[in-house]
């Protein structure tokens, strides 16, 4: 019992601490159905989940949302976090903190700040977001994140209206004093998925991107660290799915659910369990969740017999069940799959009207 | 990979950066330093040597110590392997030299 047990001990927690966010970016990966403040975690069930997950063997928290900075009581969250002795990371969008909120949030034992941007141009920044003088209070709370001596991640979550820019926001997230830059291609989940015909852009833009990604590697190698995501639409592997469904990582949504990864509530028939009822250790090994795609022998053909299958792990559950119908099935982004002519369709269809706006 | 010969002052005096942190961790088996979406494991040597690293204490300070902690070993190489790990950290930005 025990070496199985082991061999998942999860090394990352994304505690999802509220879905109320005062942007309303279109590539947002939350659910459509957004969890309401009433049924938020309260901070002692926070610091009770904090605990358990270290005990898992979880080293790493991000905190992230919607806007986590919306929670009064951030400071308390991230004390508990620090008093389980995780490693706190805050994934925000700035706005709605304050240079005096960071301050406190820095004394309660915060280790590392996220902060993301949507363009280097400023009208097109703040059309993305939907909120006016978002981009200037980014550049803001950036500064003072530095000025705490924090370190800095910029996340640039790349798209059609922004990708031929790729060079000009490393340039930024330099500027305002990143150590490192996480690139972050759309991924086609919730809100995003509902925008795709918006926010998808060329295979030429892709491939153009990826050759200034490299560039700027190499230029800047030793000022700072240049994280990529790939885009997976035009891809012939897919990514391993969270390094593996329930094998490394975990999700906890603002009222409690325990999820394999954030978009896995798409995938109709699975029972996910909450934090309010349940451990998180019973939950981690034994929620009927956890369990569907833990492993491999859930899989079918063609990852069944792959050699790549401890590799990939079959690439994402919710994007196989999205896009070819069936969780069980190889994710389509992988050339092997009989539905990946069907990705290629859908990376095609353009629409530049508008956007879908995240909202409640 | 060789570590390429590395200088590092004696009275250099090595710390973690903010934001780096140094944790045990029953479930992950022992010791590990933590850095903004990087995990590091620490082998018992690399801790011996990393929770010495206190920003208070010289480099020629922190090899004495572990001269004495592991009688028996010749100082220079201690000094190398020592130096050798710093190198490597500060690279990645793990370390930092006040
Ligand atoms: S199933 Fe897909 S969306 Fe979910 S974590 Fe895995 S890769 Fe991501
Ligand atoms: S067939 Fe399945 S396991 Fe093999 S590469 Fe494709 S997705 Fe991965």
């Amino acid at each position: 019992m025990d070496a199985p047990r082991a061999a998942f001990a999860p090394l990352g927690l994304l505690a999802e601490l509220t879905h109320r966010c005062p942007l309303g970016c279109p590539y947002c990966s939350n659910p459509l159905e957004l969890d309401k403040r009433s049924d938020e975690l309260d901070t002692a069930t926070w610091a009770r989940v904090f605990a358990e997950a270290a005990g898992l063997g979880v080293l790493q928290v991000h905190l992230s949302g919607g806007e986590p900075a919306a929670r009064r009581d951030l400071p308390e969250i991230i004390a508990a976090a620090r008093d389980a002795g995780l490693y706190s990371n805050l994934i925000t969008s700035a706005v709605g903190l304050t240079s005096e909120g960071l301050t406190r949030l820095a004394d309660a034992g915060l280790d590392h700040v996220q902060v993301s941007i949507q363009d280097s141009d400023a009208a097109s920044a703040d059309l993305i977001a939907g909120y006016s003088g978002a981009f200037a209070r980014k550049r803001a709370l950036a500064a003072d994140v530095v000025n705490l001596g924090l370190p800095l991640t910029v996340n640039v979550v790349v798209h059609r209206a922004n990708i031929d820019r790729i060079g000009s926001m490393v340039e930024q997230a330099l500027a305002l004093g990143a150590s490192r830059v996480e690139i972050a291609h759309v991924q086609y989940y919730g809100w995003a998925l509902k925008n795709r015909a918006a926010l998808m852009p060329s295979r030429q833009q892709v491939d153009t991107a990826l050759i200034a990604v490299e560039r700027l590697r190499q230029s800047h190698c030793g000022d700072i660290v240049i994280d990529a995501v790939v885009p997976d639409y035009y891809a012939r592997y897919p990514k391993p799915c969270v390094g593996g469904w329930g094998r490394r990582s975990l999700n906890v949504t603002p009222s409690g659910r325990v999820l394999p990864c954030h978009a896995a509530e798409v995938i109709p028939g699975l029972e996910f369990w909450n934090v309010r009822d349940r451990s998180l250790s019973e939950i981690w090994h034994g929620s009927p969740a956890f369990m569907a795609f833990r492993g491999t022998d859930w899989m079918q053909e063609p990852c069944r017999s792959c050699a790549l299958k401890g590799k990939d792990f079959g690439g994402c559950r919710c994007q196989a069940f999205l896009i070819a119908g069936d969780a069980r099935l190889a994710d389509p982004v992988c050339h092997l799959s009989p539905h990946h002519d069907a990705l290629e369709k859908l990376a095609a269809i353009r629409d530049d009207s508008t956007y879908h706006y995240r909202k409640f | 990979m060789n570590a390429a010969p590395v200088s590092i002052s004696d009275d250099a005096k090595p710390r973690l950066p903010r934001g780096v942190r140094l944790t045990h961790n029953e479930a992950q088996g022992g010791w590990v330093l933590l850095a903004p979406e990087r995990v590091f494991k620490a082998d018992p040597v690399a801790h011996e040597i990393l929770k010495r690293c206190t920003g208070a204490t010289t480099l020629a300070e922190i090899v004495d110590d572990l001269v004495r902690t592991f009688a028996g070993a010749p100082r220079d190489r201690i000094r190398t392997d020592v130096a050798a790990l710093l190198a490597g950290l500060a690279d990645k930005k793990l370390l930092e030299f006040g």
